[in-house]
């Protein structure tokens, strides 16, 4: 049975370049970046070249750059460093109602601590309200935190334009972005889009588990999360991992090969899968069309199906894909994402994602709905009564 | 303290007449098997009405030691000895003096000293070893308050004269009942829930080694759901053995009840099959019996009409060992077994949308048997395909 991964918004697979990278660096390259032998310089080379790769499509300085164990590290880092460097300037935080809970938890945590924090609403499609980002910018207001691409139904939220009215407002508060789901699928300049603090994840972009990394404009001053031996200018202290530096450094780059070719590919590829979706006996495909949504991601509701039993049944077809976040598919807690986007009751429990990479071929996404178009009877045939 | 020794106490084995030799094997053998999972060598040793346990290599835990024997049915105490060579009755006495101090912090105790010789050429006999050592102790412990009492010692010092000589005062509580592999094998019905565990561990302590079937219904219930049946099982082998995981492909059975019963009654005939094929395994594997987690009342197809519907089509004695239970003295015997930790996993369990949400809790045998009938030639072809396309997964103990 031929494999179908449309989980991509889960983790991806790695690229094979990038695997033969890190093993070579593992086995021949494995000094300590801060060794003074040429072992430590060997590896602290391959940390400068993860830099240049990932400055050189951020548009940004090396020097911006801190390599981070994953995307939560970036978000805490970026919030928590945030909140402790600057809470005598004000403690009032702005979010979204649908952000990652590696954004939202440590928002709660300051909320306990005295912070205050305002949760942006969005629509149906999962789009944040310009005007009301607008109002709740205060004097006091120390960060905004905004996701770049929803992981649950793919919606692209307003950044560039989100930046100019934060800057506007007040321009000491920061704004942070978190492109977990948005890097390396879509174009982002922190410096045009007045993004101060940018986390990425590696495992999301073909590189593996246990590395991220998040841009830091030189101007912005956070409080350190580890303290030790004062790598990455003591940002981040604790030896740089090497290989997965690199790892993600070389993704970054080949994720960014002709991207504009690939974002075209993946958005015919979508609109034909949507397209095929919807043609489907009571299955709705959740968000808007067009370039408002990623090209990676597809969110779809299924009238008197469960989302856990269609996931086996996909699967039980070599077919992967995941119900609501994958992150969060282990405790059966109904998603944030949904709840905030007003859908229906019926479809909390009934909604799937299906994700791709630029490895998915149309082939396989036709597999996927003729799979759906035998299963969904099958499945309707035995509800709870 | 350097403990080379256990002496391993037994108590109902004990009162076995001119089989207990078969107990006595048994539980020698069942103590090999858990040390086999402990890291050094040991040798076990019958003499004499008792069992012994040395440690042969330089390198052992003793809690990871006392951990497993603890998992060991049949033995009721362990007791951790201190071994010494014979260099005379004075150096014997000092010895006993040194483990004394150290084994007991608290001195402000009573006490008593009970002596054996197995080695009768030993040059002091019993009764004046016991009062030369307690008058050793007395000397030098008295002045923290030790005290003799013979009667209700709240400390009994023991020390046994044989090849080499044993000191021992501690017994660490056994979990009692009899060795696996004295009583025949019996089929359990393992869910995912808490109960059933329990049960399969309780039987167990009976001595009675333990197969389980698990029904899988796949897409409704998901891999990591039966994952968490083998991890439950595992958890069960560290007291009862390896255990033999039937797994029974449930879903057409299921979905067919569903499609040609009444609704109401689709648990109580869904667990009529359950029975039916459990029990076919259990023959099959010569089984003497079937285990399951049923307690009175707990849910709709466990009250007492319940129970006598669904067990009405087995001929073989169905072992309800919690059936008197109340839930919190389940949940209690699975902590203290390790089952409970796996047991509430969150896994979805898709078996719901088959649950009808008002079930019959008085189902009526004579009913049931007719609603069955109209499709249980269907429903007998699918159960003989479950159970020939089971999956049988040998799971070891976890560590």
């Amino acid at each position: 049975m031929k494999e179908i991964y449309l989980d991509n918004s889960a983790t991806t697979k790695v690229y094979t370049e990038v695997a033969e990278l890190m093993k070579k660096i593992m086995l021949e390259d494995y000094g300590n970046p801060s060794s003074l032998h040429t072992k430590g310089v060997d590896a602290e080379e391959h940390i400068k070249t993860a830099k240049k790769q990932i400055a050189k499509i951020l548009k940004c300085q090396e020097k911006e750059i801190l390599f981070t164990s994953c995307g939560t590290e970036g978000d805490n880092l970026a919030i928590l460093g945030t909140a402790m460097a600057h809470h005598r300037r004000g403690k009032h935080l702005i979010t979204t109602k649908i952000e990652h809970p590696a954004v939202l938890e440590p928002m709660g945590a300051l909320e306990k601590q005295g912070f205050e924090v305002t949760y942006l609403d969005v629509d149906a499609d999962g789009h944040i309200d310009l005007q009301q980002l607008s109002d709740a910018i205060r004097p006091d207001t120390i960060l905004v935190s905004i996701m770049h691409t929803n992981n649950e139904m793919g919606a692209l939220e307003p950044i560039e334009e989100a930046g100019k009215i934060i800057k506007e407002k007040n321009p000491q508060c920061y704004f942070h972005v978190d492109a977990v789901q948005g890097f390396g699928k879509a174009e982002i300049k922190p410096k045009k889009m007045n993004i101060d603090m940018l986390s990425v994840s590696g495992h999301k972009i073909h590189a593996p588990k246990g590395v991220g990394f998040l841009y830091i404009n030189e101007k912005v001053r956070l409080q350190p999360l580890m303290l030790g031996g004062g790598q990455q200018g003591g940002m981040r202290s604790g030896t740089e991992a090497t290989p997965l530096v690199a790892a993600i450094g070389l993704a970054s780059e080949m994720c960014y090969e002709n991207l504009e070719e690939k974002r075209a590919k993946m958005y015919a590829m979508r609109d034909r899968f949507v397209a095929k979706l919807e043609a489907l006996d009571g299955v709705y495909v959740r968000g808007k069309r067009g370039t408002e949504t990623a090209p990676h991601i597809v969110s779809a509701s299924f009238e008197d199906v469960r989302a856990e039993v269609l996931l086996h049944s996909l699967e039980a077809k070599g077919i992967y894909v995941s119900s609501g976040s994958a992150c969060a598919s282990n405790h059966p807690a109904t998603s944030k994402t949904l709840l905030a986007t007003g859908t229906d009751k019926k479809f909390l429990d009934a909604t799937i994602r299906f994700s791709f990479s630029d490895f998915t071929t149309d082939e396989e996404l036709d597999t996927t709905i003729a799979a759906l178009e035998e299963l969904l009877p099958q499945l309707r045939r035995f509800t709870r009564k | 303290m350097d403990y080379r020794a256990f002496l391993v106490k037994y108590a109902e084995i004990g009162v076995k007449g001119n089989n207990r030799y078969i107990f006595e094997n048994a539980l020698v053998k069942q103590i090999r098997l858990a040390l086999d999972k402990c890291e050094g060598e040991f040798n076990v040793r019958k003499e004499s009405g008792r069992i012994f346990v040395d440690v042969l290599s330089d390198n052992y835990d003793y809690d990871e030691v006392i951990t497993w024997l603890q998992r060991v049915f049949g033995i009721s105490y362990i007791c951790p000895m201190l071994q010494v060579e014979d260099e005379g009755f004075d150096k014997l006495k000092e010895e006993v003096v040194k483990y004394f101090g150290e084994a007991h912090e608290d001195k402000n105790v009573t006490f008593k000293v009970r002596c054996r010789r197995t080695r009768k050429d030993y040059p002091v006999e019993s009764m004046p070893m016991a009062a030369g050592i307690g008058e050793a102790l007395l000397m030098a412990y008295e002045k923290d308050g030790l005290k003799v009492d013979v009667h209700n010692p709240e400390i009994l010092v023991e020390v046994e004269v044989r090849n080499h000589i044993y000191i021992y005062s501690h017994s660490i509580k056994g979990p009692g009942g009899m060795p696996i592999g004295t009583a025949g094998k019996a089929m359990l019905l393992l869910s995912g829930g808490i109960d059933s565990p329990v049960a399969g561990y309780m039987i167990a302590k009976r001595g009675v080694e333990i197969e389980a079937t698990y029904f899988h219904a796949p897409p409704y219930t998901s891999e990591r759901a039966k994952q968490k049946v083998v991890d439950l099982a595992k958890e069960v082998a560290r007291y009862a053995g390896p255990i033999k995981l039937h797994v029974v492909n449930f879903t057409d059975v299921q979905l067919a009840i569903y499609e040609g019963c009444p609704h109401d009654e689709l648990t109580i005939i869904m667990r009529r099959y359950m029975m039916r094929i459990a029990e076919e395994i259990a023959l099959k594997t010569d089984c003497l019996g079937l285990i399951t987690g049923e307690s009175i009342g707990q849910v709709a197809s466990q009250t007492m009409k319940s129970m006598m519907v669904t067990g009405e089509v087995c001929t073989l004695p169905v072992y309800r060992p919690v059936v008197g239970f109340d839930k919190q003295d389940i949940v209690d015997i699975s902590e203290k077994i390790g089952t409970f930790e796996t047991s509430i996993l969150p896994f979805e369990d898709c078996c719901t949308i088959f649950v009808a949400k008002h079930p019959v809790t008085k189902p009526r045998a004579d009913i049931i048997r007719k609603h069955e009938e109209k499709i249980k030639d269907k429903l007998d072809e699918l159960a003989r395909i479950a159970v020939e396309s089971e999956e049988v997964i040998l799971c070891e103990a976890a560590d």
